[in-house]
């Protein structure tokens, strides 16, 4: 028999990362191939009035345009189906995308959609989720009468609840009550968004992709081409790093457009500038607790209020909301738990999913709870979370159970690396029992 | 834009390439030459990732205008391998797991390599201020950091 | 005047999706040489997914592991892996290889069986050697001439001899409209970080100094992939922490970063000069060998364990992140007002 498993062993394919080798997307340089550059909205939000792409269309150099006209499937994609490729109407975020001009380079672009004549109406955005809520703010989503995800028809906001809080209330010693606010991040791979298409000789659409989920994105790509899945060949594997800001699609519907309309090779890549400013980013949670906890220091209840900003459109974001809900009240056993979440939709670019996605934002303000209330309760840090952490068999607040519980030999093998000295009863302790 | 003939020594061998004056360094290697182990980032000398030698001393090529290096000499990752060895800083970051995804990798071997060309035996702090200005997201700095040291420490 | 606190954080990382339903395919061939040609469906993102799923490919052949090539290069013929996200390809993809490794012995069975005129059911496989059960001096091959004699037929019978598998942790779930009942989790990991930092009242300015992270991830199935992920992941954290936002409000919405250098990733010098890894191994039940995901999860830890380590030095909590030094000084201003 062989054991592999558990050995340590450089990259099988890591001969390529050092010596330069391995092929990113944006290593791909094709004979006669094209290149494509976006018309982004100057505005935070208003109506197109008046496009004019006639003067970038006759720029030497240039092939052609594309609009919301030359999708040849649904103007739609994003992980909740509502984001056009090519907004035709109403802007939702600075920066979104309208047309594309594709050319023999990126400075013949880059020159044509300085001659693009764009009229639009502004309108005024809003910018802030807990003025979004307000009645009368300025709505996001043309069409809807309010700025929140509705989990269900009429339903604004998602409950997971555990026990009863007010009873874990009424038993608790003290309560402890915070309101935090986590950070909008971008992802900032060093490889930027880029894309490559081109027909192969049975006239399939090739796209090679740094897409980190080829099958959730195949299946949006196909009803923005309006292709079956078979005659798309969507090439990927290898990136140049994540985090979660591969998981939406960038590049590859224009890229595929422009192929698809002009049948010759298109690379298509955003600047760093752009994915700074345009592309989707972690999303800003606020979240608020309310949290019971006995004089020895067993949590009994935890009332937990969520608002998570989606931005302009739906992206990941409600099921990062419920995610983020279930697992924030970290690894602790709390018999009596109340979420109640809500997205919310604001002017500004997507919330996407990234490293750490929806749990961070839990686990990073909960975790500070747990230190006011060890400073509360004049307890070791340590020691309250020795007394709370999950053990097998304990359930989290969706009413999963908990297996292979490991948050206290984290701790004890964290406390022996960083030097510190823990008391015998604490060592004592196992997530096999409580 | 009108055209011209620029020469260089790229690894180790002399090359002629059409270009216009606007290019730079880094148009030239990865557009026309095909040469793509330097990598385009941020295009804005930010991250480091496109880092080439030019006469031994690292440069951002996307920051340097290509008829600048006429007649002089460049070296990026493609050229650190010598007769089909990999280079003893090559062989530390591929066993020790210096990277994740690579994309930073070539421009990290540069600044590693004029690092060690200048100063043999680096401290921990000279190499984190030596390699600062090489941003990897996968944050593989600790491990690029031990790399650099077991070469120093003739293990490579 | 520069200030020393230290903080500690106990948090979590769940594996796969939330409510289950993400399945992994994988396909293994046996060439003509005996080797094995893995394909797998998951994105090598600079985690090492192919490095590992070679691994457990060795483990379940029982072979040497230089004998496996792997590819994750997709094209018509594609595993499907819903993708490298949720930190769920070291729970769910391994399963998708051990069970195309099982399907792919099948058919070795069924291949030697029928050369021997014998009962699939009494061949036997010893790593590379397959032999029949209770006749094995007489009745042995190896995967070489195995491989040969299906691809190249010859003396024997050819065959095309490929093993397919998939698996998902659970059938997708649904929430529960009135309680929000959703019990299907892949697994969790967990993980503990203590932060000691300098706060310099002068400048806001906070420097992590020393910071220790462990992660109990189920089985370290590759150590050195492991360690990268833990030291990896605090990229993200100090940059959550302390500085990042693309978020601008000043003078107005339209003063977003554009470029990296204004927008605050850790460098070399901003990680912290004494950075200490640690793994601790429960095995989980849900996982091939114990395995688990637990990369997102380095992110999770050094936010709160420094926003503790703030508190401990200057003693007030930060309650927003990042704590950047205009954060840090006006909570140092609104301490000194109450006071």
């Amino acid at each position: 028999m062989t054991q592999y498993v558990g050995q340590a062993m450089p990259r099988y394919d890591g001969i390529g990362q050092v010596t330069g080798t391995t092929k990113y997307v944006d290593d791909i340089v094709l004979p006669g191939m094209l290149y494509a550059k976006c018309l982004r909205s100057p505005v935070h939000k208003g109506i197109i009035r008046h496009l004019d792409l006639s003067a970038a269309e006759r720029t030497p150099g240039v092939v052609g345009v594309l609009t919301a006209q030359d999708v040849p499937g649904q103007n739609i994609y994003g992980a909740s189906g509502d984001q056009p490729v090519f907004n035709p109407d109403h802007i939702r975020y600075k920066g979104e995308r309208i047309a594309a001009v594709v050319a023999v380079d990126e400075d013949t672009c880059m020159e044509a959609l300085e001659k693009v004549k764009l009229e639009i109406e502004e309108q005024e955005p809003v910018f802030d989720m807990f003025e979004a809520m307000k009645p009368g703010a300025p709505i996001v989503r043309p069409g809807t009468t309010h700025n929140l995800h509705e989990y269900m028809p009429g339903m604004t906001t998602r409950v997971i609840k555990l026990g009863d809080v007010e009873q874990g209330f009424a038993e608790a010693d003290l309560i402890i009550e915070g309101r935090y606010q986590t950070t909008q991040q971008d992802h900032a791979p060093i490889e930027p968004h880029v894309s490559v298409a081109y027909l192969d000789p049975a006239n399939r659409l090739v796209i090679h992709t740094v897409s980190q989920c080829l099958y959730f994105h195949l299946s949006q790509l196909v009803r923005v081409f309006g292709l079956p899945m078979s005659q798309i060949r969507y090439i990927g594997g290898t990136i140049g790093g994540g985090f979660g800001g591969k998981n939406d699609i960038h590049a590859d519907h224009v890229a595929g457009l422009a192929a698809l309309k002009f049948r010759k090779p298109v690379k298509y890549r955003e600047t760093r500038r752009e994915d700074l400013r345009y592309s989707g980013k972690r999303g800003v949670f606020v979240m608020e607790y309310k949290t019971g906890v006995k004089k020895d220091g067993r949590l009994v209840a935890n009332h937990i209020k969520e608002y998570h900003d989606t931005g302009a459109y739906g992206g990941f974001s409600a099921y990062a909301t419920e995610k983020c809900g279930m697992f924030a009240s970290g690894p602790y056993w709390i018999p009596n738990i109340l979420v109640e979440a809500k997205t919310i939709y604001t002017n500004k670019v997507v919330s996407i999913s990234m490293r750490g996605f929806a749990i961070i934002n839990g686990q990073s303000t909960m975790e500070i709870q747990m230190g006011k209330i060890a400073e509360a309760l004049g307890m070791d840090p340590w020691e309250l979370r020795f007394i709370n952490a999950w053990r097998d068999g304990d359930m989290g607040a969706s009413r999963y159970i908990v297996r292979g519980a490991g948050a206290l030999e984290a701790m004890k093998k964290a406390a022996e690396l960083a030097g510190v000295q823990l008391p015998a009863h604490l060592m004592a302790m196992s997530s096999r029992r409580r | 834009m009108k055209q011209q003939v620029l020469t260089f020594i790229l690894n180790g061998e002399e090359v002629a390439v059409l270009v216009t004056p606007t290019e730079t360094l880094l148009d030239v290697l990865r557009e026309r030459l095909q040469i793509t182990g330097p990598k385009r980032g941020c295009d804005d000398g930010e991250c480091g990732a496109c880092t080439v030698l030019l006469d031994g001393e690292p440069v951002r090529s996307c920051l340097t205008l290509a008829l600048t290096v006429e007649g002089r000499t460049v070296t990026t990752v493609e050229g650190l391998m010598v007769k089909g060895e990999l280079d003893r800083l090559q062989k530390a970051f591929y066993e020790r797991g210096a990277f994740q995804c690579g994309f930073c990798t070539p421009g990290m071997l540069m600044v590693a390599k004029s690092l060690l060309a200048k100063n043999p035996n680096p401290s921990r702090d000279e190499i984190r201020s030596y390699m600062a200005g090489n941003l990897c997201r996968c944050g593989s700095y600790e491990e690029i950091i031990e790399a650099i040291q077991a070469v120093a420490a003739g293990e490579y | 005047m520069k200030k020393k606190g230290v903080g500690m954080s106990c948090v979590l990382h769940p594996t796969g999706n939330k409510g289950a339903g993400d399945p992994s395919q994988a396909a293994i061939q046996l060439k003509p040489d005996g080797t094995f040609a893995l394909l797998v469906g998951a994105v090598d993102i600079g985690q090492g997914s192919n490095t590992i799923l070679r691994q457990f490919a060795a483990d379940a052949l029982g072979v040497p592991i230089e004998k496996i090539l792997v590819s994750n290069f997709a094209d018509d013929f594609a595993p499907l892996c819903l993708g490298s996200f949720a930190s769920r390809v070291t729970l769910i993809d391994p399963h998708a290889v051990v069970n195309a490794v099982e399907d792919l012995k099948r058919r070795i069975r069924e291949w030697v069986a029928n050369e021997w005129e014998a009962n699939p059911e009494d061949i036997e496989f010893d790593g590379e050697t397959v032999y029949l059960r209770g006749d094995r001096e007489r009745r042995s091959m190896t995967m070489d001439q195995i491989a040969a004699g299906a691809n190249f037929g010859g003396g024997y019978n050819p065959g095309f001899l490929v093993g397919t598998g998939a698996w998902q942790p659970a059938k997708f779930h649904a929430h529960d409209p009135e309680t929000g009942e959703m019990p299907a989790v892949g697994a969790i990991s967990f993980g503990c970080c203590i932060a000691e930092v300098e706060v310099d009242t002068e400048t806001g300015v906070v420097d992590v100094t020393r910071l220790v992270q462990v992660w109990e991830v189920g089985k370290a199935v590759n150590p050195l992939l492991v360690r990268a992920q833990i030291n990896g992941g605090l990229h993200i954290g100090m940059g959550y922490a302390l500085t990042e936002s693309s978020y601008p409000y000043w003078p107005t919405e339209d003063y977003a970063p554009e470029k990296l250098g204004d927008y605050f990733m850790p460098t070399f010098l901003d990680y912290p000069p004494e950075l200490i890894y640690g793994i601790e191994e429960v095995p989980h039940p849900a996982g091939v060998q114990g395995a688990k995901g637990f990369s997102e999860g380095s992110s999770n830890g050094p936010p709160p364990a420094i926003i503790a380590a703030i508190h401990d030095a200057i003693g007030v909590w930060i309650d927003t992140y990042p704590a950047t030094p205009e954060v840090i000084l006006k909570a140092l201003e609104a301490k000194k007002a109450s006071e």
